[in-house]
């Protein structure tokens, strides 16, 4: 118990925290899967012509994006079920992140979407493109480009928060480190080790980011 | 109704709890972000590794690591730093975003043109009044959105400290959740006080924002 930091009992572990690692990833794509598509829409709806769809989506958006995620998650866990809406811890927090994240995504988007050139919308519609055709393929592959950096950095950051979800029982890295921890009270090799893990991988994700930003930037 | 009045007077008292850790977080962070922000240009390596170090640890960890690191991992030895759940929190919280603040800060003082240093410069200015009188107060306009946008990601992270008993507003209404089984309206609520503080947080930085950047024509003369 003298150690500054046992080697061995931390090898010991590693097996498990591994494991672990591989939920937190999971959730991590899963979620950020849904959230590119659900942001996308939530982008678009915000933008509609009618005013109480685009105004109400605003509404949602800001409001989601101004409570906490925790809190959020307690909702889909434990209020859902009262509404006949019952899921497992795993499923309840990763739709808890996901849409979480999407109002975030959905932001980027936006912003991407006002960055096209006037010009491109009346260009298509110069061309009589019909609606569908002109966010498809005009407007949206420009829009995108510009912000890919952008969701990078989001994929980054709803990584770092799948340890949340740890609150509705969900085992992944920070609680499997815990329960380690609870088990042999020895804390400082688990959680160090989980926050070794986030930082090689946040560190690794954010240069994967900065080498798609020099290779996705427009000509 | 008779709900909300048996339950807000309870979540209120989880509110203050909730906004004193805020407001000593966001003190601490501000703090942070200035001594990281002015150490990552010190003309000492070593000083400005340490300082890097620090921004990349905290931004690349994510928050509840950190305070479950706080948490759990010093009291014991070998560290044997003992915290009250209070100042874990605001320890906490305050270093993680003052690694975020500190990234804010470098960003908008890169933004404030050479021509402004140097006029400073030609003017004998002391390096103090350079820094308090020209650069900074140009940096603040570029630094002050993104820091409002930190400030309610940093309210919303003090959420995570009912995680590690402390008896804040998310603590308070999972206790009476526990307790009344009036799970929809307690979240409910909940997450409109936590909305009320993000949006009153709004409406007061705006103002600093407006006084901050007053006299100041934006995109002219740059």
């Amino acid at each position: 118990m003298t150690h500054f930091f046992d080697f061995r009992y931390a090898l010991q572990i590693m097996p498990a925290l591994l494991h672990a690692c591989l939920y937190t990833i999971g959730i991590t794509i899963v979620g950020f899967a849904i959230a590119l598509v659900l942001g996308l829409v939530l982008a678009l709806l915000r933008r509609s012509p009618v005013r109480v769809v685009s105004r109400s989506t605003g509404f949602v958006v800001e409001f989601i994006r101004s409570t906490p995620l925790l809190i959020q998650v307690y909702v889909l866990f434990y209020v859902a079920p009262l509404y006949g809406l019952t899921m497992s811890a795993l499923m309840a927090g990763t739709i808890g992140i996901a849409v979480h994240y999407a109002c975030y995504v959905s932001e980027v988007y936006r912003a991407g979407l006002n960055g096209v050139p006037r010009g491109q919308w009346e260009a298509a519609c110069a061309l009589s493109l019909s609606r569908s055709r002109t966010y498809r393929d005009v407007v949206l592959p420009q829009a995108i480009r510009p912000v890919i950096p952008a969701l990078g950095n989001y994929l980054v950051a709803m990584f770092k928060d799948t340890p949340v979800l740890s609150a509705i029982t969900v085992v992944e890295l920070m609680q499997q480190a815990k329960n380690i921890g609870s088990e042999t009270f020895r804390y400082l090799e688990p959680i160090t080790m989980t926050g070794l893990f986030f930082l090689v991988i946040s560190i690794t994700f954010a240069s994967g980011v900065r080498h798609l930003e020099r290779r996705v930037r427009l000509p | 109704m008779g709900d909300l009045k048996e339950l807000l007077p309870l979540l209120l008292k989880g509110t203050g709890v909730t906004i004193s850790i805020a407001v000593c977080a966001i003190v601490l962070a501000v703090a942070m972000a200035g001594t990281a922000t002015a150490l990552r240009s010190a003309p000492w390596r070593p000083v400005r590794w340490l300082a890097n170090a620090y921004v990349e640890v905290f931004r690349g960890t994510s928050l509840l690591v950190q305070l479950f690191w706080f948490f759990f991992v010093l009291p014991l030895p070998p560290f044997h730093i003992e915290m009250t759940p209070f100042t874990v929190a605001i320890v906490g919280l305050g270093l993680h975003y003052g690694a975020y603040g500190s990234e804010i800060l470098r960003g908008a003082l890169r933004s404030v043109p050479g021509g402004q240093y140097e006029a400073a410069l030609a003017l004998n200015m002391s390096a103090r009044t350079r820094l308090f009188r020209v650069v900074l107060p140009q940096a603040m306009i570029n630094a002050l959105p993104p820091g409002t946008n930190l400030m309610i990601e940093l309210i919303k992270g003090t959420s995570l400290v009912s995680l590690i008993t402390l008896s804040d507003l998310t603590f308070r209404a999972r206790q009476l959740d526990e307790a009344t089984f009036k799970t929809a309206e307690i979240f409910a609520l909940t997450l409109v006080i936590y909305f009320v503080i993000a949006q009153a947080l709004v409406l007061v930085m705006r103002r600093v924002e407006r006084r901050v950047s007053h006299g100041i024509l934006t995109g002219v003369a740059r």
